[in-house]
């Protein structure tokens, strides 16, 4: 029998449009069938070879629903969530691109926009981005031109009403996922289930939240959100992921802004044998603890450095309970670019003089 | 070595090393030392407000005085008092756009990242912001003056990108030249 998520004319071909949903990805179908979603990030390299960026997927193959591309997270120089999404798309792997409006103004996202959907990118998120302050060029201009929340309504209104945000017409909308980011362990703690809202009044679709060690505090949240009826019109993913040693958590809790990390969670790391192990283990514990929460349609595995863990945090903590996420599928431009593999394989001879007869004949 | 910024990662290994790393050093332009003034207008956005709408009311009732002299040849002497004003109470930018009713009358320009629709994921658990370790978060503050005031379920509105091109210029002649259409368009419509 075919799997719910393919094409019924064979697995490698891509999907067909589903009335009701904004994109042709799975993340959206896995999500709006009610299944449990994992997604995961991939860590951008610092260099211009291709295979580093399909060795780094690889590992994810088969065990997650979307990779998120990331923008220059933490502000550092990485290979750009377009460039790395070009790539991930070119092999059938399903990203998820992000935008940060740190780097661009809003002429450049909007055509990173489109130039992502054509390459057949089907999950936007929406980011604000960290300051130039804490990468590796704190001298770099922050643009800030748009904010998560504009940003988002941006690309809503490019998919919906096929406009750019000046008006002009798009001859075809970008059909995307669109998705943004949350922080329930940040203050001001009483606005930020709000805050969910306004972004959801805005566009988003599913939300991945920031690295959730707090499960009680988590839950707190997601009771406001479950009161304000938020967890109906948005998918939650659950950001989670291992800590490789109680130093390392130490020091994300002292640097990084926005990561909360309580006390209990350092001492169990402390006191572990293998910390590393340790680690893994919580992770797998907090996914446990947060998947029964009501509201909670996913997890996001940030498995920094450690991405060789992700399939064994899935796979041990069973959230897949027997489905196979997606392998890679062919993308809706791929028959093009064989069919002109084809002519230059036949090694077509190229006749100038025709070539320049027919543009003389039809001026463009 | 002084200490580096607490949370800048970055600069952190670069002190580490020795090398030689400025102090308060931040891409955002700073307004004033201290946030006294700042943190005051929150205390008493309620009273703003209400102060607020009365001198939008007068400014309106004034729109035939700003028509006769017109309304180019007073924008810059009232952009000139806008600015100190705004500049003395709120550490006004002059986006010329103001949406201080619907930010619990805190400026959201202060925040280095510009953000108008509500606090970034990176606010410190002291509620301090992260690019400026030692500035109260912009949101938090907006967060807290507009629950006290009347309106203050404005802060729920998405607001529109920055429009850059209303840079410098006055956000209260604007706002009366539009009450003042607005008025006129209705008063055409009863007649008509």
């Amino acid at each position: 029998m075919a799997h719910i998520d393919e094409n019924p004319l064979g697995r490698h071909l891509p999907l067909e449009p589903l009335p009701g949903h904004s994109s042709r990805g799975r993340l959206e179908r896995v999500l709006r069938r009610g299944e449990f979603a994992v997604t995961a990030e991939l860590n951008p390299p610092d260099s211009a070879n291709p295979e580093d960026v399909y060795e780094r997927a690889a590992i994810f193959e088969g065990w997650v629903d979307g990779i998120n591309a990331v923008d220059a997270s933490g502000a550092n120089c990485h290979m750009s969530s377009v460039g790395i999404c070009a790539l991930l798309t070119r092999m059938g792997y399903a990203p998820i691109m992000q935008i940060a409006c740190r780097d661009k103004n809003r002429i450049a996202i909007q055509g990173d926009v489109l130039g992502a959907a054509a390459m057949g990118v089907t999950n936007i998120m929406c980011l604000t981005g960290d300051g130039v302050q804490a990468g590796d060029q704190p001298g770099a201009k922050p643009v800030f031109d748009l904010d998560c929340m504009s940003l988002l309504e941006t690309v809503r209104i490019m998919r919906d009403n096929s406009k750019f945000l000046s008006g002009r017409k798009l001859t075809s909308p970008p059909q995307v996922f669109l998705g943004a980011a949350i922080n329930p362990f940040a203050p001001p703690y009483d606005f930020r289930p709000y805050r969910l809202a306004k972004k959801i009044e805005a566009g988003a679709q599913f939300v991945q939240s920031q690295y959730c060690f707090d499960v009680p505090m988590f839950k707190e949240y997601m009771k406001k959100v479950r009161d304000l009826g938020l967890d109906e019109k948005c998918f939650i993913l659950v950001g989670v992921g291992p800590m490789a040693s109680a130093r390392t958590a130490n020091w994300i809790r002292n640097n990084v802004p926005g990561i909360h990390i309580p006390d209990a969670v350092i001492k169990r790391l402390e006191g572990a044998q293998d910390q590393k192990k340790e680690g893994k283990q919580l992770c797998i514990d907090i996914i446990n603890e947060v998947k029964e929460i009501k509201g909670v349609s996913g997890v996001h595995v940030m498995a920094y450095r450690q991405e060789e863990y992700v399939a064994e945090i899935v796979h041990e903590s069973g959230v897949l309970k027997g489905r196979t996420p997606w392998k890679r599928e062919e993308n809706p431009g791929d028959s093009m670019v064989a069919e002109r593999l084809e002519h230059l394989k036949e090694g077509k001879p190229e006749n100038q003089e025709e070539m320049a007869e027919i543009a003389a004949h039809h001026p463009h | 070595m002084a200490d580096p910024k607490p949370g800048n990662a970055a600069p952190a290994k670069k002190a580490a090393t020795g090398a030689y790393t400025p102090s308060g050093v931040s891409p955002n332009r700073r307004a004033r030392r201290s946030y006294t003034i700042r943190l005051w207008a929150v205390r008493h956005s309620r009273f703003l407000e209400w102060f607020y709408s009365r001198f939008a009311d007068m400014f309106l009732l004034l729109h035939p005085l700003w028509k006769a002299l017109g309304y180019n040849r007073v924008e810059t002497p009232i952009t000139f008092v806008e600015r100190n004003v705004k500049g003395l109470l709120f550490d006004c930018r002059m986006c010329g756009q103001c949406v201080l009713s619907s930010t619990g009358m805190s400026c959201p320009m202060n925040c280095p990242k510009q953000l108008r629709n509500g606090p970034c994921g990176g606010v410190r658990a002291n509620g301090n912001c992260e690019v400026e370790p030692d500035m109260p978060c912009v949101w938090v503050k907006a967060w807290e003056g507009s629950r006290n005031m009347v309106r203050g379920d404005a802060i729920m509105n998405v607001q529109k990108p920055v429009n850059q091109s209303l840079r410098e210029t006055s956000s209260w002649l604007r706002v009366t030249a539009q009450a003042a259409e607005a008025r006129e368009a209705a008063a055409a419509a009863k007649d008509a």
